[in-house]
């Protein structure tokens, strides 16, 4: 599978550029409507990241475009260096497998694979994933991951993943973004679904993982009162000059 | 390969309809392979329903007609071989053997066939295969007969049973040549071929049976000749219907049948069997070869089942292509695990429908060789076979391009997430 970062490629990289960098960014679902226009937002290698804000504020496609899935209207979005606008359709598929660990609200596991194999998913897919799982075979750290998100028992591992609690899916989508060492993680909303007290354990273990494998996150969530977490906390609304609610 | 790994897993998440779908395909794969099976066995009895003669000659007709009435009892002679020219060419020093053949009575719909002794011991069918009796033995007396395996069984006739013969070939005939009633002398194991529907006689009897018939009608009472006053008569009888020959040497046959064909005392045509049981074989064919299209079209509407099945799962799996997706999964990947996924198919369904063609050949053998006489030899696949289950399997990889490109279209649509 085709590297982006190995490539000597127009849109360049080097592991002191910004994590991401989004530049007099503009994008809309139709060219009358303005979702959203960003002058600059800039994520540091290593930060952790709240992006905050309502329901429908946007948060999301801002995640798309990052991501690579969601190509921008105008202005230009960076991450690890790397002009996403200058990439094609699969080598930014290749550059989001091979750098960028997801998690999403809900609905995160493969319903037929084993919670081991939802997290091996990235190494199937993914040579630079796989590579970079030094040594250590892939299902051994995946075990360790899981281990380490608190996820150790023999039983769970071969319960299918539909008996698990969503707390506990949770976690798994988590070692499954971590697997590899992504040089960025993206979170939407993944607490959102969780109670009080899973919510707190399992941004806890999210964070001490991100900080050990080196990993940037950027974490969206509505709820303010996750702020005190994280290095930095930013509001959609601030850096979004457009006025123009998501409608879905 | 990690894909069809992947592939055999979601097939396994969704083993009822993936079950439905093989089971589809592997009955209508069974069926075109059995189709096939049948069809070679048909052809090869078909084959073998003559062997070891040379020359089939009777009066000058066609090929094919001469054929059916002499080999297959189907159709009627018109017109016969004389007693010299017959003896003529049974005398040439390159022929080995003739077996003479006078057709045109019947019993109970059965045909009458007077023939010689040597009938026996020169007839050979499927390659290298004798008459055998299964009770009593060839003609000893003048009016003997020996029947063919069906005659036998569906008449119920058992050794020394009498039965009357009737003139001409009607089922029902009111004309019997009742005043001359047969034995039965022996009775034919069953051969798979006409043979079995046969009832043979000597051909002295044919002559004694008719000794006082002209033009279709028994004399009037007073001239009428009893079966033992037949006995003293001379029976050698005035033509024949036809003969077979078995020749000394295989390269004798072409000179000896432009020889036959060339004959100028009587309008005469030989032919050889194999090449004429060809042409009536390209007739008959049809028949199967339409058989073979059904079953074809049956294999393709089980492969339309298959893409049914696969693109009305696709809506709800979505999600899991966007899941995938976002693990790190090109669209090439999805594309990829759809067409894994009906080539897995496809070929589990060829799998089963072999194995249920062997089952059922297995169960239907002794059935067809005792009706029908095909001999289905239980062998592995011919070459052709192998050829037609590689593009059963080849069509369900390609009919599995459209969910493919289908999926491919959603995925790159739906992007990581998934609005349900």
């Amino acid at each position: 599978m085709g590297s982006a970062s190995s490539n000597d490629n127009p849109g360049g990289g080097s592991a002191l550029a910004p994590a991401i960098e989004v530049r007099d960014l503009e994008f809309g679902w139709s060219n009358s409507v303005t979702l959203l226009s960003i002058h600059a937002f800039d994520v540091a290698p290593r930060e952790r990241v709240l992006l905050h804000g309502p329901s429908g504020s946007g948060k999301s496609t801002l995640l798309g475009l990052i991501g690579g899935v969601l190509e921008a209207r105008k202005g230009s979005v960076r991450v690890l260096g790397w002009d996403l606008g200058t990439l094609s359709g699969s080598q930014r598929d290749a550059f989001r497998a091979e750098h960028v660990g997801f998690i999403f609200q809900m609905f995160n596991l493969i319903p037929y694979l084993s919670m081991l194999e939802n997290v091996l998913l990235p190494a199937l897919f993914s040579r630079a994933r796989r590579a970079r799982i030094a040594g250590a075979a892939a299902r051994a750290e995946g075990r360790r991951l899981l281990r380490a998100l608190g996820l150790a028992s023999e039983s769970l591992l071969n319960r299918p993943v539909t008996q698990l609690s969503i707390g506990q899916q949770q976690r798994v989508a988590a070692a499954r973004a971590l697997l590899g060492r992504p040089d960025l993680i993206v979170a939407d909303e993944p607490t959102s679904a969780l109670d009080f007290d899973t919510r707190a354990g399992f941004l806890e273990l999210l964070m001490r993982e991100c900080a050990s494998a080196g990993t940037t996150l950027l974490f969206v969530s509505h709820d303010t009162s996750l702020r005190p977490l994280f290095d930095r906390s930013v509001a959609l609304r601030e850096i979004n000059a457009a006025s123009a609610e998501e409608v879905h | 390969m990690a894909i069809a790994r992947l592939a055999w897993r979601s097939l396994w998440n969704r083993r009822t309809t993936a079950m439905l779908t093989v089971f589809a395909i592997a009955l209508s794969v069974a069926l075109l392979l059995g189709v096939q099976k049948i069809r070679t066995a048909a052809r090869e009895g078909f084959a073998n329903t003559i062997s070891g003669t040379d020359l089939i000659v009777g009066a000058r007709s066609g090929p094919i007609n001469l054929l059916l009435y002499a080999v297959f009892r189907i159709g009627d002679a018109t017109a016969n071989v004389s007693w010299a020219s017959y003896q003529k060419i049974a005398r040439h020093p390159d022929v080995a053997w003739t077996i003479p053949i006078s057709l045109g009575d019947s019993h109970r719909g059965f045909r009458v066939m007077g023939t010689s002794s040597d009938y026996f011991a020169h007839y050979r069918f499927a390659a290298t295969h004798q008459l055998e009796f299964a009770a009593g033995g060839p003609f000893a007396d003048l009016y003997d007969a020996v029947l063919g395996a069906d005659v036998a069984q569906s008449l119920g006739y058992k050794l020394g049973d009498r039965l009357i013969i009737a003139h001409g070939l009607g089922a029902v005939s009111f004309a019997q040549h009742a005043d001359k009633p047969f034995r039965v002398a022996g009775i034919l194991q069953r051969t798979g071929t006409p043979v079995d529907r046969t009832v043979h006689v000597g051909l002295e009897a044919i002559s004694a049976i008719h000794v006082d018939w002209q033009t279709g009608m028994q004399a009037p009472p007073a001239f009428r000749v009893s079966a033992e006053q037949a006995r003293q008569r001379d029976l050698t009888p005035d033509s024949i219907t036809a003969f077979l020959v078995g020749m000394k040497s295989r390269i004798a046959v072409f000179q000896m049948q432009r020889a036959i064909n060339e004959y100028r005392e009587e309008p005469l045509l030989a032919i050889i069997p194999g090449v004429a049981l060809e042409q009536l074989w390209g007739i008959v064919g049809v028949a199967d070869r339409t058989l073979m299209i059904v079953a074809a079209f049956v294999v393709l509407a089980g492969l339309l089942g298959m893409l049914t099945a696969l693109l009305a799962s696709l809506n709800e799996r979505r999600r899991e292509m966007a899941i995938l997706r976002s693990a790190g999964a090109h669209p090439r990947h999805v594309f990829a695990l759809l067409v894994a996924e009906s080539g897995i198919l496809a070929a589990s369904g060829v799998l089963l429908g072999m194995a249920l063609t062997y089952v059922l050949l297995l169960a239907a053998r002794p059935f067809l060789a005792g009706r029908y006489g095909i001999f289905l030899e239980i062998t592995g696949l011919a070459a052709d076979e192998w050829l037609l289950l590689g593009a059963v399997v080849a069509s369900g990889l390609l009919a599995g391009f459209i969910p493919a490109a289908r999926a491919y279209r959603n995925s790159l649509a739906d992007g990581l997430t998934i609005r349900v």
